[in-house]
C-alpha cells in the first residue's frame, strides 16, 4: 500500500477487507437468516465505499451509486424475501450443504487466492491504489458468491450467493468503471430486485408444493400436476 | 537501566493487581446484561484472599507434576508481561529477550502443564476437560503462528514493542485490511484461549460440559487460588497484547518520566473497560457452540488470519 494514500482511501481499503469477510461469512453461517443479514452488512460495506470514493474523487455519481445500493439492496431485497419467504427465512436455522463447514471456508480461501494471483499482472501496471484494493477484493467476492451457489442446497442462500456475485462485480466495478452511465446501474439495481422477487416466488411454490426448498432434497420426480396459485 | 527495570517490576505489579478486577468488571457487566444484580467487582479478590487461607489438599495418588503446577500456571503470565508493553511505549529491559512467539509459548507450558495435572488427579472430570482443552488448543495454534507471520510481515519484526510503534506510524497501515482482519482473527482467538462463550462457559458449574474449569477442580487451597490468579492474568496479558499491540497502541507513557508512567495506569485501565464492554457484548449475543462446533469457530479465525496474511503479502508493495 503506498504511504500516500488519503484517509478515504484508506477507509476504503478497510471496508475492502471487510467485504472479504462477510463474503467468508456467507459461506460459513448456517443459519438462512444469518446468511442474509451478512448480505445486508456486505451491501451496507459497499455503499460505503462508494460514498468514501464519491469524496475521494468528488464525484455525484459515485454518490448516487451508493444510494441506490442502500436503497435496493438493504432495504428492498430483504423486505422482498420477508414478504415472499418469511416461514423459511425464520425458520431453517441448520441449512444442507455439499461441504462441511472448514472445508468450504477453505475452498473459499483457495478461491480468494486464485482471484489475488489472476489479478496481480494488472496490478503491476496500475498506480492506483484504489483499483489495487477492490479488483482483487471484488474478483474474490464473485468466485465465492459462485462457489456459494454451488456448495449450498436450498433456495434462499442460493439467491444469496447470486446477489453476492453481483455485489462482488460491483465492488470491482466501481473501483474500474467509476463513470459508468447511471441508467445502467440502475438497470443492474432493478434486476436484481426482480431476480429476488422471482426466485422468491417459485421457491415459495415449491415450498408449498413439495414442502421442502432444500435444492439437494429435490431428487425425484412428481408425477401429479402442480397446481399454480 | 534501573528505571527500566523499575518500571518492569511496575508493570507485573499492574497485572498481579489488576487481573482479579479485570474478571470482577467481567462478569459484573455479564449479570447486568441479564438484568441480575451480580456480584461485587471487587469479589475475585475475596475469593483469593479467602482460598489462600485455606488448607491445601494434596491427593497421595498424585506427583510432583499436579504440586508445581499452580506455580507455572502462576508464573507464566508474569513472564510474558516483562515481555509486552502494558503500561510504556519503549522497551523495556526484558523486551528483546522474547517476540510474541515467546509469550506464546509460555502460555503453551503452562497450558500443558495444567493439562497434565489434570489427568495426574485421577478425576474422571479432569482428564476430559484437559483433552477439550488440548483440542481447542491444537486448533487455535495454527492461527496463532499465521497471525504471527503476518504481524511479522506487516511489521518486519514480531518484537511486541516495534510491532507497535509499526500502527502508530501510519494511519494507512493502522485501517489496512490485513490489520483489520488480523484483529478479528486476534480477538476470535482471545475468546477460544480465554475459555469464553462460543467456545466455553466460564460461569458453566456443570462438569460434563466443562472445557477450561474442569482442570482446576481438584486444586484446593493456595493451589486453587494460584491456578485461578494465573487463569486471570494470562486472560488481562491476553488483553494488552490485543489492546496495546495490535488493536489501539495510545495512551501508553512516552516518555520516561514516572508521572507519564503512573498516568498510563488510568488510561490502560480504561481502554480495558471499553475491551470488557466489547467481549461482554460478544458474549451476551451468542451462544455456546457444541464441542464439535468449535473447528468452524476456530477454522474462522484460521481464514481470517491467511486472508489477512494474503492481502498483507500482496498489496504491501
Amino acid at each position: 500500500m503506498s504511504a500516500q494514500m488519503s484517509v478515504p482511501e484508506a477507509l476504503n481499503t478497510l471496508s475492502a477487507g471487510l467485504v472479504l469477510i462477510s463474503a467468508f461469512a456467507m459461506v460459513a453461517t448456517r443459519q438462512v437468516q444469518g446468511v442474509v443479514r451478512f448480505f445486508i452488512i456486505q451491501s451496507l460495506l459497499l455503499a460505503a465505499s462508494c460514498f468514501l470514493l464519491g469524496y475521494s474523487q468528488n464525484s455525484f455519481h459515485l454518490y448516487a451509486l451508493g444510494a441506490i445500493t442502500i436503497v435496493a439492496k438493504v432495504i428492498a431485497i430483504p423486505w422482498v424475501l420477508k414478504r415472499t419467504l418469511a416461514r423459511e427465512l425464520y425458520e431453517r436455522r441448520e441449512i444442507d450443504q455439499a461441504f462441511n463447514i472448514p472445508a468450504s471456508l477453505l475452498l473459499a480461501l483457495f478461491l480468494a487466492i486464485v482471484s489475488v494471483l489472476l489479478v496481480s499482472p494488472i496490478m503491476s501496471i496500475t498506480p492506483d491504489p484504489v483499483i489495487r484494493i477492490n479488483l482483487p477484493i471484488g474478483l474474490a467476492g464473485v468466485l465465492i458468491g459462485a462457489f456459494s451457489l454451488m456448495a449450498r442446497r436450498e433456495a434462499v442462500p442460493q439467491l444469496i450467493g447470486i446477489l453476492a456475485m453481483e455485489n462482488g462485480a460491483f465492488f470491482a466495478g466501481i473501483a474500474i468503471a467509476a463513470e459508468l452511465p447511471l441508467i445502467a446501474e440502475l438497470t443492474v439495481a432493478f434486476n436484481v430486485i426482480l431476480i429476488t422477487v422471482i426466485i422468491g416466488l417459485l421457491a415459495r411454490n415449491i415450498k408449498e408444493t413439495i414442502g421442502t426448498t432444500e435444492a439437494g432434497a429435490l431428487t425425484e420426480l412428481k408425477e401429479e400436476p402442480v397446481s399454480w396459485r | 537501566m534501573r528505571q527500566t527495570i523499575v518500571y518492569n517490576i511496575f508493570q507485573i505489579l499492574f497485572v498481579l493487581a489488576f487481573a482479579p478486577l479485570y474478571s470482577g468488571v467481567l462478569s459484573r457487566f455479564k449479570e447486568l446484561v441479564q438484568s441480575k444484580r451480580g456480584p461485587s467487582i471487587f469479589q475475585p479478590y475475596r475469593d483469593l484472599w479467602k482460598l489462600f487461607h485455606k488448607d491445601q489438599i494434596l491427593s497421595s495418588e498424585t506427583t510432583w507434576i499436579f504440586r508445581i503446577t499452580p506455580y507455572l500456571v502462576f508464573i507464566m503470565p508474569i513472564f510474558v508481561t516483562i515481555l509486552i508493553p502494558v503500561l510504556t511505549d519503549y522497551p523495556l529491559v526484558f523486551a528483546f529477550m522474547g517476540d510474541m512467539l515467546a509469550a506464546g509459548f509460555f502460555l503453551g507450558l503452562a497450558g500443558f502443564f495444567a493439562a497434565l495435572a489434570a489427568v495426574d488427579t485421577g478425576n474422571p472430570y479432569g482428564p476430559m476437560g484437559a483433552s477439550r482443552t488440548r483440542m481447542v488448543g491444537f486448533l487455535a495454534e495454527p492461527v496463532f503462528m499465521i497471525v504471527f507471520f503476518t504481524v511479522s510481515f506487516v511489521a518486519q519484526s514480531t518484537i511486541p514493542y516495534i510491532v507497535q510503534q509499526k500502527w502508530i506510524a501510519s494511519p494507512a497501515a493502522f485501517f489496512s485490511p490485513a490489520h483489520v482482519l488480523l484483529l478479528i482473527a486476534f480477538l476470535m482467538l482471545i475468546l477460544a484461549e480465554g475459555g469464553r462463550i462460543p467456545v466455553d462457559n466460564p460461569t458453566g458449574h456443570f462438569e460434563l460440559a466443562m472445557i477450561d474449569e474442569s482442570k482446576g477442580l481438584e486444586f484446593s487451597g493456595r493451589g486453587a487460588a494460584l491456578m485461578k490468579w494465573g487463569g486471570q492474568m494470562k486472560f488481562l496479558v491476553l488483553a494488552c497484547i490485543f489492546l496495546n499491540v495490535l488493536l489501539a497502541p495510545w495512551g501508553l507513557a512516552q516518555s520516561r518520566d514516572i508521572v507519564h508512567v503512573l498516568a498510563a495506569v488510568p488510561l490502560i485501565l480504561i481502554k480495558i473497560l471499553l475491551f470488557a464492554i466489547l467481549l461482554v457484548s460478544i458474549e451476551s449475543s451468542l451462544a455456546k457452540l457444541r464441542l464439535f462446533r468449535i473447528s468452524e469457530f476456530l477454522g474462522a479465525a484460521f481464514i481470517t488470519s491467511v486472508t489477512a496474511m494474503i492481502v498483507s503479502i500482496f498489496f504491501a508493495s
